[in-house]
């Protein structure tokens, strides 16, 4: 199983706690997917307010790691600061690092997402840097200190599956010894299976599972698939070729004429 | 004194930070809190005096992917 930072995971799919239709259907779906790990995030409380005490509870009852992130923040500083405010509160060095550089495709800000993991790394944080699929930017990623990369595969609760299959093929390539998470943009069994086929070590949804009709039963459907995937990346996948080859052998084939 | 508490407007008397979420009935072990910009440690909350202007920040968890 994979190993980030350190730690020795269960499952290959990390589960988003966003949009389900109620604690319950989160719950189930957390229970049915066999998940690991969640990831969670920081808003701002109500004076009075209990609501966030309610969600931590119910967090803390799911018996996984959390991985707290840093959703929605566009600076290095906003970054950094909801990071250490999320590490005192969940009590974990984790961090999922988003720092967004566009407000209609949530593409990650490369730049500042470099600087932020440096910043965060050298504060002690095991960061899990959502990110591109650029080589370049993963190269300066693990100079500033990532043991883990998340590339996207599409924009955030897109759904629209692997954009580019190949810089995704590269990335492994690249990056034998590092886990690779797919993160965002997978809408769909097979888009989880196909990653996990090019030998990334896990899946991070959200949006796919707490958006299906049956969230829990399609948590469960995504951890078959992601397991499939991995297995037969390591079972050795046939390459296609363009002509057609019989499976059959011709030797002691019939003469009927 | 004038306060900015999660982007709202506060005139309060709170010489610091943990007198200023007693005002304002936060509780719970759960919430980080920051002061402008700055990460105000949950054991710093109570040492921590507070300013006029100061802008204040009180989160906590929430669903997020």
């Amino acid at each position: 199983m994979p190993v980030f930072y350190g730690t020795e995971i269960r499952s290959r799919l990390l589960l988003g706690t966003a949009r389900y239709p109620s604690p319950e259907v989160l719950t189930e779906a957390v229970r049915r997917s066999g998940t690991d790990i969640v990831t969670v995030s920081l808003r701002r409380e109500a004076a009075g307010g209990r609501q966030g005490g309610a969600f931590f509870e119910l967090i803390r009852e799911l018996g996984v790691h959390v991985l707290p992130n840093t959703a929605g923040c566009h600076s290095v500083s906003e970054a950094v600061l909801t990071a250490k405010m999320a590490r005192e509160v969940f009590a974990t060095d984790w961090i999922k690092l988003e720092v967004i550089g566009h407000h209609d495709t949530l593409q990650p800000d490369v730049f500042g997402l470099v600087e932020a993991a440096g910043i965060l790394a050298g504060e002690g944080f095991n960061v899990f840097p959502y990110t591109t699929d650029d080589l370049v930017v993963a190269e300066r990623l693990l100079e500033a200190g990532c043991q883990v990369l998340m590339p996207w595969c599409a924009p955030i609760g897109s759904a629209m599956g692997p954009q580019n299959m190949p810089a995704l093929r590269a990335m492994r390539a690249h990056f034998p010894d590092v886990p690779l998470i797919v993160d965002a943009g997978i809408g769909r069994p097979s888009h989880a299976s196909a990653v996990m086929e090019l030998g990334f070590d896990a899946v991070l949804l959200n949006t796919a599972v707490a958006g299906a009709a049956d969230p829990a039963a399609m948590a469960a459907a995504f951890a078959k698939t992601i397991d499939a995937g991995h297995a037969a990346y390591h079972a050795g996948i046939l390459e296609p070729r363009d002509m057609a080859v019989p499976s059959t052998p011709i030797i002691g084939k019939a003469v009927f004429t | 004194m004038k306060l900015t508490v999660n982007g709202e407007e506060h005139d309060l008397a709170a010489p610091t930070l943990a007198d200023l979420l007693a005002l304002l009935e936060f509780e719970g072990d759960w919430l980080a809190t920051a002061v402008n910009g700055e990460l105000i440690a949950r054991a710093d909350r109570a040492s921590h005096e507070l300013r006029d202007r100061d802008r204040v920040e009180v989160l906590s968890p929430m669903q997020g992917g």
